[in-house]
């Protein structure tokens, strides 16, 4: 297959991961943002190919992972009232609230549709006029403009049941938020699906100002070394730099159009992340011109608690500072049946990804 | 809220079996391994006895409908367990308004399957809902055979040790992208036909042939993954897999890299997998590759003593990591 089959090319992949045993004469931690990249990672097992002085962390890049007990207690109170429909993505299923999932909902009777783009969301509001239908906006960047078009489509055809509750984020806040936090690094793997969008640009403060590399990766086994041989190669020239190794999707500047669908629907918002906490200017909020679109002002919602488990330890696993098999709940009272936190839901969670991969 | 039921209890993965082992084989008096067939001993042969139900979202799919799988189904079940099908039921529960002519087809593709199988149909029921109580219709099949004399083993896996290989009749996945293709909600289109197919006859190729076979599963919801988890979690042995050596059609592959989905854990409907001694495995290798549904039959795999419990993919990169168990929902109402 075109695309796939040479990135995953055993070959190449021997010769990479030579070149970084060979070149990798310190101890180096990069930290993959990105959740798509930490489950490729453990699927495709790169760490086998690495040596023992290379450590990879996993950061706060699973949209799911980072969403709000909060966000997830508004949703599920929405998706049982009458007349609702909740049109939602998969991976939104089973992130437990403070009591319910959208799963448990489904169970007692709550209309829940699984959809592929938000513009089924749309397509669903059309056919069903005397119902409510709601989309759970969450994502970064990646996610933001299919939202922004799916409003957009819906103001034009003039669907005023169809309402966007957004928890959408943007990445580069969560990114300083973790290297002011003291999480010690010696670079990112950046977000090859952010970066389509909004640019490899966005990172250039990181090396700027904290001095730290930055090079935006694929999503293939080879991606994933270059990507970590680039990386090995800024740390020991003393070099940092914001580099792009997945120069098939990624420009410096992005999808203009994607960006120009974004700002015009969404403004920046301080955004609460889950394990991290309230990061200034990190959400997307629906700006005014589209508030008949937006959830937040056609339901009212009592003020929540963001209570989690006191024994997770999500917040530091999401910062870097932990690892999975660190946690006390870990695989005994949290795991894939009955996750506890975040982490362990979502398929691109860093503990749903070690407990799959590294169950003992 | 209390617990209740959810679509997770019937995925085929880890709360399936939990939901079945916790309320069910508990309170019935099953005892474990809890195989696709029970076998019943008679005096002189071994009956195999076994049962499923198909609630197929569509009713029809491109390579069959709801009836082509209640059959081959059950039919399969009984085949993997080393038995010879001969007799099987068919329950129909049908929702008010639904229309006759589908029915027929539904019930033609049966009669016909039931032919090409060399079973008969034997009894059934007939319940009609009201309109919105059930989802069109859901079929339930039962079936009994005769087990192959020497056979009585296979469904138990008693006899699999570390060396024996691991074999597959042929690609993985169709039957799960086929079914998803004809919902229409996906935005694909695609020529993938389901696999659904009964294997009693390329099974029976092995009987007289055959001596050291020491397992067979279809492999359905849960696909490869789950079968290959429940064998190292029953023997207590480890599993040794090559990705490289596992046959997915392109079409499937490219799919389920568009869609986040693992080949090795969609279900299949006329796949199965083999354990048998390494001196036998290219016999039988030679014996599936001659019968139409086993053209592309491949050996994957071992068993081993190392890592016991657990079931290591090699992958095609050079890496190594665990095949887990297929956990929640990915596909519901697959079959």
């Amino acid at each position: 297959m075109k695309y796939i089959d040479e990135y995953r090319n055993p070959e190449i992949i021997k010769k990479l991961a030579e070149a970084i045993k060979k070149i990798s004469s310190a101890s180096y931690t990069f930290m993959e943002v990105c959740g798509g990249h930490t489950a490729a990672i453990q699927r495709f097992g790169i760490p086998a190919l690495l040596p023992e002085n290379i450590r990879l962390l996993s950061g706060p890049g699973c949209p799911v992972c980072v969403t709000s007990t909060d966000f997830i207690d508004k949703i599920t109170k929405l998706s049982l009232e009458p007349g609702t429909i909740i049109a939602t993505f998969g991976d939104l299923i089973r992130v437990p609230g403070s009591e319910l999932s959208l799963d448990k909902c489904r169970s007692e009777g709550a209309d829940i549709r699984i959809i592929f783009s938000p513009l089924e969301a749309v397509s669903i509001a059309s056919v069903n006029p005397s119902r409510k239908v709601i989309f759970p906006g969450i994502g970064f960047e990646t996610t933001a403009p299919g939202t922004a078009v799916a409003i957009k489509k819906a103001k034009e055809k003039g669907l005023r049941n169809f309402k966007v509750l957004s928890a959408h984020k943007i990445m580069p806040p969560a990114m300083e938020a973790i290297i002011r936090d003291g999480t010690r690094l010696n670079g990112f793997i950046c977000p090859g699906h952010v970066s389509t969008i909004a640019g490899s640009k966005i990172f250039n403060f990181i090396p700027e100002k904290y001095g730290l590399g930055c090079v935006v990766s694929g999503f293939e086994p080879a991606d994933i070394l270059q990507s970590i041989l680039m990386l090995v190669k800024q740390v020991n020239n003393n070099l940092p730099a914001v580099e792009i190794e997945y120069r098939r999707a990624v420009k410096p500047d992005g999808n203009e159009t994607a960006l120009r669908n974004m700002q015009e629907v969404f403004e920046i918002c301080d955004s609460w992340w889950r394990g991290l906490g309230i990061i200034p200017a990190s959400g997307l909020r629906i700006r005014k011109e589209y508030r008949d679109f937006d959830a937040e002002e056609a339901f009212t919602f009592e003020t929540s608690s963001t209570d989690e488990n006191p024994l997770c330890i999500c917040g530091n696993i999401l910062r870097g500072l932990a690892t999975p098999s660190e946690c006390p709940l870990f695989g005994k009272v949290c795991n894939n049946d009955n996750p506890v936190g975040a982490c362990m839901v979502s398929a691109e969670g860093s503990c749903n990804i070690h407990l799959k991969y590294h169950p003992s | 809220m209390s617990d209740v039921v959810s679509l997770n209890h019937g995925s085929g993965g880890s709360q399936m079996r939990n939901l079945i082992e916790n309320i069910f084989a508990g309170k019935f008096g099953m005892s474990k391994p809890l195989t696709d067939s029970a076998l019943l001993e008679n005096e002189g042969y071994t009956m195999a006895f076994s049962t499923d139900s198909y609630v197929v979202d569509p009713l029809f799919f491109p390579g069959g409908n709801i009836g082509k799988l209640a059959l081959c189904g059950t039919v399969n079940d009984l085949a993997v367990s080393g038995a010879i099908p001969l007799w099987i039921s068919a329950s129909f529960i049908i929702e008010e308004g639904f229309p006759l002519e589908d029915l027929e087809r539904i019930a033609d593709t049966m009669a016909s399957e039931a032919i090409k199988a060399g079973v008969k149909i034997v009894t059934g029921d007939t319940k009609v809902v009201s309109k919105g109580k059930c989802d069109k219709l859901f079929i339930t099949t039962a079936g009994v055979g005769i087990v192959k004399s020497g056979f009585e083993h296979i469904s138990k896996g008693s006899m699999i040790k570390p060396g024996d290989k691991l074999i597959i009749n042929g690609s993985l996945g169709n039957h799960a992208i086929a079914v998803l293709g004809a919902r229409n909600n996906l935005g694909f289109s695609s020529k993938i036909e389901s696999d659904c197919a009964s294997l009693n006859h390329i099974i029976q190729n092995f009987f007289g042939e055959c001596s050291e076979i020491h397992f067979m599963r279809d492999l359905t919801r849960g696909g490869l993954a789950a079968v290959l988890n429940e064998v190292a979690e029953m023997t207590s042995l480890g599993i040794s897999v090559q990705e490289e050596s596992i046959p997915v059609d392109e079409p499937v592959k490219g799919l389920c890299e568009m869609l986040g989905f693992n080949p090795l854990s969609l279900a299949n409907e006329g796949k199965f997998l083999l354990i048998s001694s390494g001196d036998e495995s290219f016999k039988i290798l030679d014996i599936l590759r001659s019968h139409p549904l086993g053209k592309n039959a491949a050996i994957i795999g071992e068993i081993t003593d190392e890592h016991e419990g657990y079931v290591v993919l090699k992958t095609a990169t050079g890496g190594k990591r665990i095949l887990e168990m297929p956990s929640g929902i990915d596909l519901p109402r697959i079959c």
